[in-house]
């Protein structure tokens, strides 16, 4: 089928009242950022949906690109026709002529806003079906559950066909709710926990820590590729490295080995912070769930929690980790998490970690700590680096290899 | 000289020798060390993977590295049989399988496995009827090879597989090292395969390097245990310079495929035209359908394979008595006693095995210093 546009719906944004025109502006600078490679298109965003005009261009790979955008309900692909009866009746048959050999029933869902149409929405139902049971009688109309459903939309510029809908990511355009930072290991939890802070319109930047010589540089290409893999929700995320050597090693030489972790994560907490601040942030999302790890149960979340009161939103918390990896293995990021690179989670971690770590004795050991220009010093290295969904990270000179083979 | 004697082993292409050494001299590395160096190896050995699998038209993941075909028919049948012993301790094999899937089969049954030897009937195929016929509850594996090694019977893998769809544990191996680049791709790996063994000297790539196909999902234990290399399935320090020289070869193996079998095709038409005149000359591969394009065994009634091997050879021509591997050995071939051809005759035989190398001018050149030969040994046997 030749379609000409794809028609796309919005999803929770149509019910947000006044903030509606930002909402779509968003959506519309999100959907241009996503088809950015497609020059051929031209974009309508309008009140309560959003025309793609596809001018030649290839819809099944804009479809593709189109399902990852967050704040769309759903999308079709649709016929632009002009108005005029025969046309109509012609182009219905050939998108069911074309459908009918994978289906047994079918109905007609006219709308119409030109009220000036020279029929009404019964009448065009009762025309189409009449029209295509006529010439295609091995299908019958039936009004509950049919196996296609062609919408036609009859529309002050022209008529519009469809016959198909494809359900969109959901949730908000991402921007739309503000930015906050997400502390991004390499391991599989955070991933998905930033791709569920975009899917709630959050635009995320990576915190990630670094502590060379105690995690490699394949550490830190494989964190930028995390970030790579999750940059097509959004177009581009910066990634900002942390270098945690220093703090770590004064960490481990001061305070006593249950609190190691505790401590740590303290630090970790206190810079992503700093980092928020710096950058405009509201909160810090991360890939914690709920009594995984020592760190991670609720007395851990006491103890490590205490250093901010911004807030701190997990995800992830109460999910299984079968549940998280499903979404891993859904958004590709699975494969990439376990490749096995020793990360800042995993290097010191002691063998017999507090699970139920006291905030008062966190604090103690802390203070032994000159944790103002511990801190310092680390925000001074900080790099930050925009990362693109094409950014290769993990693989190096492949022409030298293929040259070989 | 002229070399027909492919089956045996292949020339390696200058082209993949120039790979094996840019990789032992450029890549080094250990690729499972953690560094840069070891990396840089690691994506090369995952790249050659990588091209081998779509050229087979699989995954990576379905691609393990060997020593070469031997070591495949050996990991399969043996693979399967320490992982699937617990369901049975039933092996079926062709009886013109090679030595190294018949000598494993033979071992395990010293460890008292019983394996069904299918017969073959008079040209030299199994029947997919006698595959039915020894299906017990307690099969494991069912090994066919896909070209005879010594005739070039191209063996009815794809009825076999439709056979063993009824069967779904059973493990369905295919010893394919004589196949490839011979255009017979679909006939080889049909759907229902699990394993299919590959080496490399076969295509014109290096000695001792090989590789399985095994279908993800199939269980197969390793046989050699170690360090955790090939996903934990056969450990050993990868031999990249190997690996990447044949995924080259491999992929040189298969361009024009079809060309170079039909140039093979019509190189061995001569032949089979040439010999079939001449009265006392008994030909094993005939031109048809199910005969591989390069292969072509013959005999002269009363004269030792080996004597026409040196023979000829004195003529600047190499072929082998058979299968190479077996051939000093003094023993019949092992296909043709399976066909019941005749000891005497059977002990006669001797296999051209062509490649694309192979031009009309050799082909000439045979047809013109052979009769010589013939004559002389019809004089001989009084018959001439």
């Amino acid at each position: 089928m030749k379609y000409t546009e794809i028609t796309v719906r919005y999803g929770e944004l149509s019910t947000k009242g006044k903030n509606r025109r930002e909402f779509i502006g968003r959506l519309n600078g999100n959907v241009t950022k996503a088809l950015a490679q497609f020059s051929d298109l031209h974009i309508y965003p309008k009140r309560d949906r959003m025309h793609i005009s596809l001018n030649g261009t290839n819809y099944d790979a804009v479809m593709a690109k189109l399902s990852k955008v967050f704040g769309i309900q759903n999308f079709s692909p649709s016929i632009k026709i002009a108005k005029d009866i025969d046309l109509l009746k012609q182009t219905a048959l050939e998108m069911m002529t074309e459908l009918a050999p994978t289906a047994k029933t079918f109905k007609i869902n006219t709308r119409r806003s030109d009220h000036t149409f020279e029929m009404d929405t019964n009448q065009i139902n009762l025309m189409l079906g009449d029209y295509i049971y006529d010439n295609l009688p091995e299908l019958t109309a039936q009004m509950k559950y049919p196996d296609i459903t062609l919408r036609v939309e009859v529309r002050h510029d022209a008529i519009y066909l469809s016959s198909e809908t494809i359900k969109g990511a959901g949730g908000l355009p991402v921007g739309t709710a503000g930015k906050a930072m997400l502390m991004l290991s390499g391991g599989i939890d955070s991933p998905v926990a930033g791709y569920l802070a975009m899917k709630r319109g959050v635009e995320i930047e990576m915190v990630h820590f670094f502590s060379p010589p105690y995690t490699s540089d394949r550490a830190l290409a494989k964190a930028k590729q995390l970030t790579a893999k999750l940059a097509p929700y959004v177009g581009t995320i910066k990634f900002i490295e942390v270098p945690f050597t220093e703090i770590q090693e004064e960490v481990k030489r001061s305070v006593p080995e249950g609190y190691l972790m505790t401590v740590q994560r303290r630090f970790m907490l206190r810079l992503a912070v700093k980092m928020a601040e710096q950058r405009n942030g509201l909160a810090i999302f991360n890939g914690e769930s709920v009594g995984q790890v020592a760190s991670q149960t609720l007395e851990s979340m006491v103890a490590i929690n205490d250093v901010t009161s911004m807030p701190i939103i997990r995800p992830v918390a109460t999910m299984d980790k079968n549940e998280i990896i499903e979404i891993a293995e859904k958004i590709d990021t699975f494969d990439l998490s376990i490749l096995p690179f020793e990360d800042c989670c995993t290097i010191f971690a002691p063998p017999r970690p507090k699970t139920k770590p006291r905030l008062d004795k966190a604090r103690y050991y802390e203070a032994q700590l000159d944790g103002e220009a511990l801190m310092a010093r680390a925000i001074a290295g900080v790099k930050i680096t925009e990362i693109h969904s094409h950014d290769e990270f993990l693989t190096t000179d492949q022409t030298d290899i293929q040259s070989v083979l | 000289m002229i070399y027909f004697d492919n089956s045996a082993t292949t020339k390696i292409d200058p082209a993949v020798l120039k790979t094996y050494d840019a990789v032992a001299n450029d890549f080094w590395g250990n690729p499972s060390s953690l560094h840069g160096l070891g990396d840089h190896a690691l994506q090369l050995l995952q790249s050659a993977r990588q091209q081998i699998a779509d050229l087979v038209g699989c995954s990576a993941a379905e691609i393990y590295f060997t020593s070469g075909g031997t070591e495949g028919d050996n990991w399969v049948i043996k693979g399967t049989a320490i992982a699937k012993h617990e369901f049975g301790k039933h092996l079926i094999v062709s009886s013109v399988e090679h030595a190294a899937v018949l000598n494993a089969a033979a071992q395990m049954e010293k460890l008292g496995w019983d394996v069904t030897y299918l017969p073959v009937n008079k040209q030299g195929f199994v029947d997919p009827a006698d595959v039915a016929k020894a299906i017990r509850p307690e099969t494991v594996l069912v090994s066919v090879m896909a070209v005879n090694n010594e005739i070039g019977a191209i063996q009815p893998i794809t009825e076999i597989g439709e056979i063993l769809k009824d069967y779904p544990t059973i493990h369905f191996h295919v010893d394919a090292v004589q196949s490839v680049g011979k255009n017979l791709w679909s006939r080889v790996l049909p759907e229902r395969v699990d394993f299919a063994t590959f080496s490399a000297h076969k295509f014109h790539g290096p000695r001792g390097t090989g590789f399985i196909y095994a279908k993800k999902g199939r269980t197969l234990d390793t046989l050699m245990s170690g360090g955790g290399q090939e996903t934990n399935h056969r450990s050993g320090t990868e031999n990249l310079p190997a690996i990447a020289a044949m995924s080259k070869a491999l992929r040189l193996a298969l361009t024009d495929e079809v060309g170079k079998a039909q140039h093979e095709l019509n190189l061995k038409q001569q032949l089979v035209d040439f010999l079939s005149q001449l009265a006392d000359i008994t030909i094993f591969s005939p031109i048809n359908d199910n005969f591989a394009p390069h292969i072509l065994c013959f005999a002269i009634a009363g004269v030792r394979g080996e004597t026409t091997v040196h023979a000829l050879e004195a003529k600047g021509i190499y072929l082998s008595t058979t299968s190479a591997c077996s051939s000093r050995s003094g023993d019949e071939s092992s296909t043709l006693k399976a066909m019941q051809v005749p000891e005497k005759l059977a002990t006669s035989a001797v296999r051209i095995s062509l490649d694309d190398a192979n031009t009309q001018a050799e082909v000439d050149q045979f047809m013109k210093v052979f009769p010589e030969i013939y004559q002389r040994f019809e004089r001989m046997n009084g018959r001439g």
